[in-house]
């Protein structure tokens, strides 16, 4: 194939070079084509529509859909509507367990992909153990955590009695321990994922620079920061923005392990809009919601983009 | 995770809203000629069916140690109707409420199903299922064949919609050696407040913490209506144009469950199903839960376990309950043939619903429910002797979306994070909202 194709490009002359420029002109757009098509049916049509919704009072098995305005969303800037304060309390949920449980996503996996890198006898045992919890489904981890952290039956606290420490942490049902059970399920859960894209980031960097470090006497620490850390800014970048919308996305874990306890303070933004939309049909209002926290996460996606090009 | 469920979701809108479009098209205005009587097929009784052959789909969420149960009785019906076929499919209960309204929208629906009693006005109104009078009249149903509050429970707007199969009330449950390390009969399981307080005070001296008072809809919100039925309160009025679950009765009933923990008969920060489970491990005596538990219990090897209708705290006895009742779908082409047969299957299996109560329910039939067949049923019997006492809350359409709200108040409170009286009036101030709204949405 590759022999035809070379031999085609070099024994032709003037007149043939223009087929393969005009070819080249709609091939990129013919093997873009498949994902545009699933692009704009799944993605785009159903966001213009969700923008239409929400504009209504919208049931679709209700016959009457009135066109409402804004009001949908005026009402979640009205403190007396009824969606008002359970609007923003999941927003502030969701916020605090994207504040929390990023910073966490982005260090840890990165300290464990360092230590992943080196060789040692049993890294690839290793570098399997630390993504082996990633595999599971959220149900999984979700209902086995539920059961090890519960506050009166749970091994976490039965473990920490033994060793002489309180035993009767709230950590499903109380504030501050169901934050801190749900971001640290969390990071145990999907470490693993952004330490194996670190790993390959660190694979990346070339060694040569590592040399050259060491010839003008670097030290470890002088290495990872003049080396290592630039070396891995395109996946930092990544990693970052994709740990932020993943983690304004928890839904699983609160509905399972807490179920937005105590009262609706772990119900976080996405729970929310299910539950307004999908169980009390609310459909419009729903999608005003989705659109004011889709918002929210373009501001804060652009936000971090900008902060890592100033760096540059 | 997520983006799997945004995206399902997204395609139930869409789906959805193609099917809307057509549902507008058939009208939705009043029963389905066919449906009323005098189609070319009507016929005078729904016993039996003479028509050709057809086949019937059967959903529901029997997921359960139930689910087994249905399936044989529906073997059962198949045997005896060669000319009819059904097939059952089941789903999570919580999938299958949102994709029963999204398939009959298609045009994809099943013809037969269950739904959870505070369902049917919300599906009735969405114009899900269909109404059910003519088969109650052909069989000569009335109230006085089941129990009122589960008959009336099936009527949404003057029409019923469904029909009982089952009742599952909350009955008390209690671990037998327990009782008895605490000096207690465990034959004689305490029935009044009193009794109930001493019982409590004597497993304490024991160390034991005899009530675990759980925050969680499962059951800390069904034990907090019951309570609120036994002070001889309500949870909304009739027509449900406002709550009354904040008032006098319903302060007392969260108040006793907050008790629970205050006095130290409860720990604090129980979590779901640790009540149930401290109860098989021998760390609580008592737990009010569902029907649902004998099958649970009957599966833990050398546990001792009782259960008996709940003790009456307030001022009269009383009990939440849950009924599963039959419906039929609303298709996009009415077939009277299968109409026609639906109707005997739901016959059928409410005649047979004696095998149904094995799997640990009530009989919503009371002519089951007093057989001696039945008293035989031990702990279902014991736990049917509610039957009178029992409550439902008003039919009407986006009831759960108001009720949704009291479990946020029990959790509040039970998690000692608000007064009782302050986290129901919080509650009903939001329930009141979500009453007008959806008075706005589904009119009336």
């Amino acid at each position: 194939m590759v022999d035809v194709l070379e031999t085609a490009a070099t024994s032709t002359s003037a007149p043939a070079t223009r087929a393969p420029r005009r070819g080249a002109g709609l091939t990129p757009y013919l093997f873009l084509l498949p994902y545009v098509v699933l692009f704009v049916t799944f993605t785009l049509v159903p966001a213009g529509y969700g923008l239409w919704i929400s504009l209504h009072d919208w049931d679709y098995l209700l016959a009457g859909k009135p066109f409402v305005g804004l009001d949908n969303y005026q009402a979640l800037f009205d403190s007396a509507s009824p969606v008002f304060d359970f609007f923003w309390q999941s927003m502030q949920a969701t916020a605090i367990f994207t504040v929390f449980s990023v910073p966490l996503l982005v260090t840890v996996p990165l300290a464990i992909a360092l230590l992943l890198n080196r060789s040692f006898k049993g890294r690839t045992f290793f570098r399997a153990v630390y993504f082996a919890p990633y595999v599971l489904g959220v149900a999984v981890i979700g209902v086995l955590w539920r059961f090890l952290l519960d506050p009166n039956l749970g091994a976490v606290n039965a473990l920490l009695g033994a060793v002489g420490l309180p035993d009767d942490t709230a950590w499903t049902t109380g504030l501050p321990w169901a934050w801190i059970s749900l971001v640290g399920v969390t990071v145990w859960w999907t470490l693993g994922f952004n330490a194996v894209i670190y790993l390959a980031g660190l694979q990346d960097i070339p060694r040569e620079l590592y040399d050259a470090a060491k010839v003008d006497g670097a030290g470890r620490w002088a290495e990872f920061r003049s080396v290592t850390l630039p070396g891995l800014r395109p996946v930092l970048l990544f990693i970052v923005i994709n740990t932020i919308l993943a983690s304004s996305n928890m839904f699983g874990q609160a509905y399972l392990i807490t179920q937005g306890a105590p009262g609706v303070e772990t119900r976080t933004a996405i729970m929310y809009i299910a539950e307004e939309g999908l169980r009390s049909y609310r459909m419009g209002s729903a999608a005003a919601m989705s659109y004011l926290l889709t918002l929210a996460l373009l501001l804060v996606s652009m936000i971090t983009f900008r902060l890592f090009r100033t760096k540059d | 995770m997520k983006p799997h469920l945004t995206r399902r979701g997204l395609l139930g809108l869409g789906v959805g809203a193609g099917g809307a479009v057509l549902l507008g098209a058939c009208g939705d205005d009043g029963p389905n000629p066919v449906v009323g009587g005098g189609g070319e097929n009507a016929q005078p009784a729904a016993t039996n069916y003479t028509g050709p052959n057809v086949a019937l789909t059967f959903w529901n969420g029997f997921t359960g140690g139930d689910g087994p149960v249905m399936k044989s009785l529906v073997d059962k019906f198949n045997t005896a109707n060669p000319n009819i076929k059904v097939t059952m499919n089941v789903y999570e209960w919580a999938d299958y409420y949102q994709k029963v309204p999204a398939a009959v929208s298609t045009g994809n629906g099943p013809d037969l199903g269950i739904m959870h009693v505070d369902q049917v006005a919300t599906n009735a109104a969405r114009g899900v299922v269909l109404p059910l009078d003519d088969l109650a009249k052909s069989l000569q149903l009335t109230e006085s064949d089941f129990s009122p509050p589960v008959w009336q429970a099936g009527v949404y707007n003057g029409k019923r919609y469904s029909i009982p199969l089952d009742v599952h009330p909350l009955g008390m449950f209690y671990n037998k050696k327990v009782l008895q390390a605490a000096g207690l009969d465990p034959e004689k399981p305490p029935a009044t407040k009193d009794e109930y307080l001493t019982a409590l005070d004597k497993l304490k001296a024991k160390g034991v913490q005899g009530h675990w008072a759980t925050p969680f809809p499962f059951t800390g919100t069904l034990q907090f209506e019951a309570l609120t039925w036994q002070f001889g309160g309500q949870l909304f009025d009739d027509k449900a144009t406002k709550p009354l679950f904040a008032e006098q009765p319903g302060v007392q009933a969260l108040t006793f469950l907050t008790d629970m923990v205050k006095n130290g008969y409860s720990p604090k920060n129980v979590a779901q199903d640790a009540d149930l489970i401290a109860l098989q491990n021998g760390k609580n005596a008592f737990n009010w839960n569902g029907i649902w538990t004998i099958n649970t219990l009957r599966a833990v090897k050398g546990m001792e376990w009782g259960v008996t209708a709940l003790p009456t705290i307030g001022t009269q006895p009383a009990a939440w309950a849950g009924s599963h009742q039959f419906v039929q779908f609303k298709q996009r082409t009415q077939d009277a043939n299968k109409l026609q047969a639906g109707k005997v299957f739901i016959n059928f299996i409410s005649q047979q619903s004696l095998e149904w109560a094995k799997g640990g329910q009530v009989p919503a039939r009371k002519e089951i429910r007093d057989s001696p067949a039945f008293a035989a049923l031990k702990e279902q019997a014991a736990i049917g002797t509610q039957i009178d006492n029992l409550h439902f809350p008003p039919s009407v359409p986006g009831i759960p979306d108001a009720l949704a709200t009291v479990d946020t108040a029990v959790n509040e409170a039970i998690l000692l994070r608000k007064e009782p009286g302050k986290a129901l009036a919080d509650a009903a101030a939001k329930a009141g909202q979500i009453l007008e709204q959806n008075r706005k949405k589904y009119g009336g």
